[in-house]
């Protein structure tokens, strides 16, 4: 029976310091708020993650109220909105802006930035690495509370009267530099910029902290290669986000000066108010330069760990070896490069130089191959699996369709001439909300589901989890799939009404169903939402592996306390996806297992590493085992 | 009724949850509880359905609705888009709709059967060769197909393309048209803009003279037209959706799109059946409040001499402001007042009147 807990350590002995440390000192608030211990800080981004996945899918769904019936009478929100409703029950124009931004800051940021990583990054890195916590403790308790902070500002800025950010995530001036174009340029941007320098050190701390753990912290026997494709992913993510977010904060940091200290960074020749601006020789094409030299890594940054994710989940329920694990980290490391050198295709029709254009087309359709190359593997390996649908497994393969679905897209936006049209309508909505928004969704909830067991020792609800993924699932499609179809007819991305124009006067229809399935998917959350709390008190005991995974985590006690492991740190000799290995016992053969122990199913070039094992002096202990 | 509402909510609720509580009550009694879950072949199923289901109304809507959502184009460089985005949508459905049908025939296929082992298959160098290849091949040609239309697109305009001034700010457009006189944009200046100057016309420069402007965009049919664009405020972005035309519009620069127009209004009204048809400009850079509403209305004339007529009959913007007139330098008064068209006998008039125009340098 799966409620039956084992706990093979707690016989063994306890001579290190960290495997007594943790029932016995602390606090409610060193436990639980101000704690330096992994695994509780990805908890706490986690939890804030999910707060801030409810706020900016409940934005998303008001102002799809609006485009999907611009008939209704919406006074029955004026509780909630207030002054935000036109006397007739309508969403103000100016507000309707404020929910499209404050809906892709959080998305992209606070959900699949902060929550994805914060949590992933934190709580598996040391346990796949087989490290007691992260190289700093303490860096990680304050790359947390920064976020927090930043939280804190982000969401204060919802309630000011002028109303918060509003010309879009991007935040091009001059519209976010200048208070008299729009009301919120005033407060609330400045409140945006503060939160976001903060994340941007919170996103550092935590980054530098990954980068050194996976560097230096890794258990004796784990090699690069045979770390599991999650750690990768991890590890190229931070790098990425270490070299891109202080160009965010550049840019930031300028147009703060912009708007706060008279300086012409972005600015230049502007009438407007009834008055000419004195600032001139600016350009606003530099800060979009700055913009997206952050802006399209970060699309990586959200999308990298859940490919991560996925890779390990997929593996794990189709009970085989990830397809060409060395195609894989090759493949992210590619894409993790180029990232950095096609910031520019967002920008083919702003004034940009167009030889410029013709670069980035290049560069940017290079990233397809390794893109790719990643949709193959992970068709095949289901391939000849005996593929069990998890909760979690549902997830990724819904991450694998989406990748593909958004992901083709990217071939016709990245494609300059094609761009020309395409640019700002709804078909690059449809384009990066599924290959970018729902993919690292669904990769974090799989995450979700399949780490729940180790974070909280408890299962969460497999069937409530199966309802969550088909209505998410086909939800999801019900409303980015058609945006295409919207996108190809032109119709703008950030319009309010389409009304004015003859040109966009159609699809009504298509907009009620996308609106009609956005509630649905926002509702399909709850039940998300209630399977995780009622599971963390309620739910069923997990056993130490419950999905029968190879990764060093799962060696861990059902609820690891400090410090990780109770005994030593398991020594690592394989590679993490030995699934259904012929002639083994089992159909998984966890990583700290030594070839010395199974000979019958040892490879020819294993069989000689048997000789290295015992010579390393790598003794095996058997309580180790399972 | 709220109070209705609320309480139907909870009851639904309430009994939602009495049945997710029976249900994990019955699991447990049967201890079903290792292993795969019952819901398995469900699953698989379930994803055949959706692949199925999904690929079906993907065909169906895509084809039963091809007129609503494939705009008519009407311009040269248009047809050499459309026709690169509607092979690289060819190839790409191909892909997608190969991959999709085989990714979910796997799950489908290889879902869990007790006792059966996968197959321990770890990689496969030529397979992957095979698919690393392939894409980049096919990847290779759509860049260079798209490359050679882009530079094409973004080359030099000829020397006789008609020159328009597009000038966006929140939240409307205004166009302006170098005179028929010199055919020469005059040069302008942000500090000049005020409540009538309202495109900082430099009235030292006597190619402002003739300059008029519109509140519509006028376009000759089969002629190049080369598009100045700039912005008083924030960015705003040309959107010439039948046109295939899309530029930024900034403050401090001169952005510019060239292209030749291929269908008169009247043409696209014969085509469409529509006789009330019209083409439009729109907005696609956030701007603001009125973002949504900045339409601009779009005219095609069907010869170059009837463009040319409805140039001719326009009147130049000194001539309906001509307290301008005090801004142009003296001795290039009676010039302006030919070029403009201003009758001379008014000068006096004009020049004697008080000044009107609130001087701002």
């Amino acid at each position: 029976m799966a409620t039956i807990d084992i706990h093979p350590h707690t016989t063994t002995e306890h001579h290190d310091d960290h495997g007594h440390e943790h029932e016995h000192h602390g606090n409610f608030w060193t436990n639980y708020v101000f704690c330096e211990d992994h695994k509780v800080i990805a908890k706490q981004f986690l939890i804030t993650g999910m707060a801030w996945a409810l706020i900016g899918g409940t934005l998303s769904v008001l102002f799809r109220l609006q485009l999907g019936f611009p008939e209704a009478d919406l006074s029955w929100l004026k509780p909630i909105l207030g002054g935000w409703l036109t006397p007739e029950g309508k969403i103000d124009p100016e507000f309707y802006l404020a929910l499209v931004t404050m809906h892709g800051t959080i998305m992209v940021f606070f959900v699949l930035t902060a929550g994805l990583s914060g949590t992933f990054s934190n709580f598996l890195i040391p346990l796949q690495i087989g490290a007691r916590d992260m190289a700093s403790g303490f860096m990680n308790m304050l790359s947390y509370w920064f976020f927090f902070l930043s939280s804190v500002i982000m969401f204060t800025s919802l309630f000011i009267s002028t109303g918060p950010a509003s010309g879009g995530w991007v935040i091009y001036p001059p519209l976010s530099a200048l208070p008299q174009a729009m009301q919120g340029s005033g407060l609330g941007m400045t409140l945006w910029l503060v939160a976001m320098a903060l994340f941007i050190v919170s996103s550092l701390l935590g980054g530098i902290n990954y980068i050194t753990t996976v560097i230096n912290l890794r258990t004796k026997g784990m090699s690069f290669t045979k770390l599991p494709l999650t750690i990768w992913a991890f590890f190229f993510t931070a790098i990425i986000g270490v070299l891109s977010f202080p160009v965010l904060f550049a840019a930031a940091l300028l147009l703060i000066f912009d708007r706060s200290f008279g300086t012409s960074f972005y600015l230049s020749d502007i009438y407007i108010g009834g008055e000419a601006l004195p600032n001139q020789g600016g350009s606003p094409i530099l800060f979009q330069h700055l913009f997206w030299f952050l802006g399209h890594p970060e699309v990586y940054i959200v999308l990298l760990p859940a490919l991560g994710i996925t890779s390990e989940i997929i593996a794990t329920n189709s009970r085989k070896p990830i397809f060409g694990y060395k195609a894989m980290v090759g493949s992210m490391l590619f894409i993790a490069i180029l990232s950095f050198v096609v910031w520019a295709h967002h920008m083919f029709v702003t004034g940009m130089n167009p030889f410029l254009g013709s670069i980035f087309t290049l560069l940017t359709l290079i990233i397809a191959v390794p893109s790719a190359v990643k949709i193959f593997n992970y068709v095949t390996t289901l391939w000849k699996g005996n593929i069990r649908f998890t909760a979690a497994m549902l997830f990724s393969i819904g991450l694998v369709s989406f990748f593909l679905t958004g992901g083709i897209t990217g071939i016709f936006l990245g494609n300059s001439a094609i761009d020309i049209q395409l640019h700002d309508t709804y078909f690059v909505v449809a384009h990066f909300h599924l290959v970018m928004g729902s993919a690292s969704f669904f990769g974090m909830m799989a995450g979700v589901y399949h780490w729940f067991p180790k974070m909280f020792g408890r299962m969460l609800n497999e069937k409530l989890g199966t309802i969550h993924f088909w209505l998410t699932f086909v939800g999801v499609y019900l409303v980015f799939f058609p945006m295409h179809y919207i996108g190809i007819a032109g119709f703008p991305r950030r319009y309010y009404s389409w009304t004015n124009f003859e040109t966009f006067s159609g699809f009504a229809d298509l907009n009620m169903l996308v609106s009609v399935a956005a509630i649905i998917t926002l509702s399909a959350q709850f039940i998300f939402l209630f399977n995780f709390i009622y599971s963390i008190f309620r739910g069923k005991v997990a056993s130490a592996n419950p999905w029968n995974s190879n990764t060093l985590e799962w060696t861990t006690p059902r609820s690891p306390g400090h410090g990780n492991w109770p005994g030593e740190i398991p020594t690592v000799y394989r590679w993490p996806y030995d699934y259904s290995k012929p002639g083994a016992k089992d159909d998984f053969i966890p990583q700290h297992i030594p070839y010395s122990e199974t000979p019958e199913s040892n490879l020819p070039h294993e069989n000689e590493l048997v000789k290295l094992e015992m010579n390393d002096g790598a003794i095996v202990v058997e309580s180790n085992k399972h | 009724m709220s109070l209705i509402i609320g309480l139907g909510v909870v009851l639904v609720l309430a009994i939602l949850y009495l049945i997710f509580r029976i249900g994990n009550l019955v699991s447990l009694v049967k201890g079903k509880e290792d292993g795969v879950s019952s819901w398995n072949t469900v699953n698989a199923y379930l994803m055949m359905l959706f692949m199925i289901g999904s690929l079906v109304a993907f065909t169906w809507y895509s084809f039963a609705h091809f007129d609503s959502y494939n705009l008519p184009v009407a311009s040269e460089h248009g047809a050499v888009t459309d026709y690169l985005f509607w092979i690289t949508m060819a190839i790409t459905v191909v892909a997608f709709v190969i991959i999709t049908i085989v990714m979910f025939w796997f799950t489908f296929k290889y879902r869990y059967v007790e006792g059966r082992r996968a197959s321990f298959i770890a990689d496969d160098h030529k397979l992957e060769i095979v698919w690393t290849v392939i894409p980049a091949i096919v990847l290779a040609l759509l860049i260079f197909s798209g490359l050679r239309a882009w530079n094409d697109i973004t080359g030099p305009a000829s020397k006789d393309a008609v020159v328009i001034e597009l000038i966006g700010q929140q939240f409307l457009w205004t166009a302006r048209y170098p005179g028929v006189k010199d055919s020469q944009l005059g040069k302008h200046n942000y500090q000049m803009i005020d409540a009538s100057n309202e495109f900082g016309l430099d009235l030292s420069d006597k190619n402002t003279y003739d300059d008029f402007k519109s509140l519509e965009l006028h376009l000759p049919k089969g002629k190049e037209v080369q598009l100045m664009i700039r912005a008083k405020d924030v960015l705003h972005s040309v959107f010439l959706p039948h046109f295939r035309l899309k530029m930024d519009a900034v403050p401090g620069m001169h952005t510019t799109f060239k292209f030749i127009p291929t269908k008169s209004t009247a043409d696209m009204r014969a085509e469409t059946g529509n006789p009330n048809f019209n083409y439009e400009m729109a907005c696609t850079e956030i701007c603001g409040r009125g973002h949504f509403s900045m339409r601009f209305p779009v005219f095609v004339h069907d010869t170059v001499e009837d463009y040319e007529k409805w140039m001719a009959s326009q009147e130049a913007w000194l001539k309906q402001n001509p307290d301008y007139l005090q801004r142009v330098p003296a001795e290039l008064r009676e010039a302006a007042m030919i070029k403009a068209g201003i009758p001379m006998d008014s000068k006096e008039a004009i020049l004697a009147s008080p000044v009107t125009v609130t001087a701002k340098f």
